[in-house]
């Protein structure tokens, strides 16, 4: 069954390598819903959040060679119950219309939103959250007039991760300790001897 | 040259030096301890061919005639030598000329590492003279690619390039060289080889436990059956499967990437596997209750259908890429790892067995396919030659001894089943790709990787044509290749798909061919053509005795099939024997 998984991605800070992690990607036809890349917690490590529709069999294997790439340090994959996540959204509107016809105090309360920047001609406000809060807001202010509306990519974090400077130690040494190289199957021993 | 990682340490702390990014390239080579180049100039690398010109007692370079035969034939190097192939190439079509042989690599887990040349980076992006995006255009063809724009950059990456192409799972690596950086001059502070990366992981770790379950199965099984492919090879350890099938008494069969890790003659190997394979190994893959196999990826040449392969049988799966786990078929047990370390670890798991049964079953296999191919192939009734029986009457002569290359086609299909090899890396050919026209440059290649032994290239009508000025380069570098064209007059292997799945409509398969004979003439290679079955024993005797390059070309029937055959989409116990 087809759902919507975030892979996160661990890699070095290297040019050409959005490329060669896309493309993984468009080889199989999936479609990237989502895709983000930042800075991580640890200096010089690059996080990508890539977002995608499917089957859990598909996204195993796709990680698997995403891992693989040279400059890949992990990738993980998780269903939306493991993660917290937000995206972004800006809205531009009419000043003159959104004054007149919107209360504005009780959107912005509603909506956690915030006005960035206030002009005598648009007016931009900004909200974070899920997919079906941000649209929300769209529903709202669409009547008076939205000029433009933008959506950043997801991020997220993996609840359970307890961040990435204690792995990439291991990853430093010359010889890596054995978890290092662990994977979601062998670390199941139980469910791999089911036959 | 071979001690060039041994001398390193004291070449790293020599003094500075101001030199060139073109003599960086050169001095990495050396310092890899590469022997041959092949490769082709042009504007874009010249810097890098003016530097090798003072290396010239150091680096033999080798002037192919495409840069497509250069990478075929660094990758024949690579397959009979064991080390990393190196091409050089330059920016724009030399570099674009270069990725059917990096895909060929690529699928095939071949080492290589290719140097082109690039605009100056300034240019970079404008549409310049011969500038092609080259990393973004290999990207999905290289294991790892990278663009140097600053000289100061070179050392570093080539031993990065050199240890990423050889390490692992091993595959091609591009690096593309800006000219600004080849001219730029440098201190150049010594070369260290690599042996870490932080982010790459060349082995995984090997987890005991999973061994001791996969011994658990092999001792408690009754129909083992072991299928093994080019990692046996790739990891050094044909001595070590030896000794595992031979103590657990598991008959083996082959892909044809794995071909000649097992001597041919040895008791437990009982064949190949796959659409052209032999009978018993694929009907017989749907009778074993424990699969083991061994440094391979179950492509779909060898599975048929998935839904009905193996489907009662347990299986192992030994592998150096974790992402060749589950890929295709669900293991069992994956034991991932070096084959060359958990073979022996497996080994001492193991009880000493024999199934003679078992293998009873492979032998009553064999009959039937003797009885229903082997016998019109190696010994037909028809005036025709079979490509059978050229296949077996050079086994004869070279005592399976000979490196055999093959192209791709009925001829591949028909050499890889039949030629003889009793030792390993002998066997070269573009088996994931099926790149028709790698077999000459390839042959070539091979022989430098290989210099005392016998190669001999297998080629047809139709994929020599598509390479066939390589000859220029087996003229001009005096390369001792024996070539054999199997000449049916026909793309065959199209043919025979179109005889069986298409109702004999011969759509662009009728192939004429130039007079093979005066074209090899022309370049210098003598050889000779043979229609007759009396002749061709001397012919072939000729051809093998003869110092220097031979072609042969060999008439055989037109309309030949290649059987059996697992049809598309077939599951492999539903081979067809005709």
């Amino acid at each position: 069954m087809k759902q919507e998984y975030t892979i996160t991605v661990y890699t070095e800070n290297q040019v050409g390598l959005l490329n060669r992690i896309a493309i993984m990607f468009s080889r199989r036809k999936i479609n990237i819903e989502s895709l983000n890349t930042s800075p991580s917690e640890v200096e010089g490590i690059h996080r990508f959040t890539i977002v995608i529709n499917e089957t859990e069999d598909v996204v195993r294997k796709l990680v698997r060679q995403i891992e693989k790439q040279v400059d890949v340090l992990k990738a993980y994959f998780n269903t939306n119950e493991e993660i917290v996540w937000q995206e972004l959204a800006l809205y531009k509107v009419p000043t003159d219309e959104i004054a007149e016809k919107v209360k504005v105090e009780r959107l912005l309360r509603e909506h956690g939103a915030r006005a960035v920047v206030i002009r005598k001609d648009y007016t931009i406000f900004e909200t974070s959250g899920h997919r079906e809060e941000t649209d929300k807001l769209i529903s709202v202010l669409a009547p008076v007039g939205l000029i433009e509306f933008v959506r950043s990519a997801r991020v997220a974090i993996i609840k359970e991760s307890r961040g990435f400077h204690e792995k990439l130690k291991e990853f430093e040494e010359t010889e890596p300790h054995p978890s290092t190289r662990e994977n979601e199957y062998l670390d199941r021993g139980e469910d791999v001897f089911v036959m | 040259m071979d001690t060039a990682l041994s001398t390193s340490p004291a070449t790293a702390t020599q003094q500075t030096r101001t030199i060139s990014g073109s003599q960086a390239v050169c001095e990495a080579m050396v310092q890899e301890g590469v022997s041959t180049i092949f490769g082709y100039p042009g504007g874009a690398i010249m810097p890098i061919y003016d530097a090798l010109y003072g290396y010239e007692d150091r680096l033999e370079h080798i002037l192919v005639r495409h840069e497509q035969g250069g990478i075929h034939a660094a990758q024949g190097y690579a397959r009979t030598s064991g080390r990393t192939g190196v091409v050089f190439a330059t920016s724009g079509p030399g570099a674009t000329n270069l990725v059917t042989g990096l895909a060929d690599a690529m699928i095939d887990s071949t080492p290589l590492v290719c140097i082109t040349g690039q605009v100056f980076a300034h240019l970079l992006g404008t549409d310049a003279f011969q500038e092609t995006d080259v990393i973004n255009i290999t990207t999905p063809v290289t294991k790892w690619n990278y663009q140097i724009t600053d000289a100061a950059e070179i050392p570093e990456i080539l031993a990065k390039a050199f240890y990423i192409a050889g390490s692992g799972r091993p595959g091609p690596v591009l690096i593309d060289i800006t000219k600004n950086a080849q001219l730029q001059l440098f201190e150049y502070q010594g070369y260290k080889p690599c042996h870490h990366i932080r982010s790459y992981r060349p082995k995984p770790v090997v987890r005991k436990a999973y061994v001791e379950e996969a011994a658990r199965l092999i001792n408690e099984a009754e129909r083992p059956f072991v299928i093994f492919g080019q990692g046996v090879i790739l990891g050094g350890a044909e001595q070590e499967f030896k000794a595992f099938i031979e103590k657990a008494g598991i008959p083996a069969a082959w892909t044809i990437l794995g071909l000649s890790a097992l001597p041919t003659d040895h008791p437990l190997n009982v064949g190949m596997l796959g659409m052209h394979g032999n009978y018993g190994p694929n009907v017989l893959t749907n009778e074993c209750d424990v699969l083991i196999a061994v440094g391979m990826r179950f492509d779909d040449r060898v599975t048929g259908r998935l839904d009905k392969y193996a489907k009662q049988a347990k299986v192992i799966h030994l592998d150096i890429d974790p992402a060749e786990i589950d890929k295709n078929i669900k293991a069992t047990v994956p034991v991932w790892g070096d084959c060359k370390e958990t073979l022996p670890m497996l080994t001492a798991l193991v009880q000493q067995k024999a199934y003679p049964k078992w293998l009873e079953k492979f032998r009553e296999c064999t009959k039937s396919e003797d009885e229903a191919v082997f016998q019109g192939e190696l010994h037909p009734t028809s005036d025709k030659l079979t490509m059978g029986e050229v296949i077996d009457t050079l086994n004869q002569i070279t005592h399976g001894n000979a490196v055999i290359v093959t192209d791709v086609g009925q001829h591949q299909m028909v050499a890889c089943r039949y030629a003889k090899f009793n030792q390993s890396r002998s066997n070269v050919t573009s088996g994931g790709l099926g790149t028709m026209g790698f077999a000459l440059p390839a042959a070539i290649g091979a022989k430098f990787g290989a210099p005392d032994r016998e190669v001999v290239a297998v080629i047809g009508d139709g994929g020599f044509q598509m390479t066939l000025q390589e000859l220029g380069t087996i003229m001009q570098s005096n390369v001792k290749v024996k070539i054999i064209i199997l000449n049916n007059n026909f793309l065959g292997m199209v043919r025979q798909w179109q005889e069986l799945f298409h109702e004999r409509r011969y759509s662009s398969v009728d192939i004429q061919s130039p007079d093979f004979v005066a074209l090899a003439a022309a370049y210098g290679v003598s050889g000779q053509s043979v229609s007759e079955r009396p002749n061709l024993r001397t012919a072939l005797e000729t051809m093998i005795d003869h110092d220097g390059a031979y072609l042969l070309e060999v008439m055989v029937g037109k309309e030949n099939n290649v059987f059996p055959m697992v049809p598309q989409g077939c599951g492999v116990a539903e081979i067809r024997l005709k």
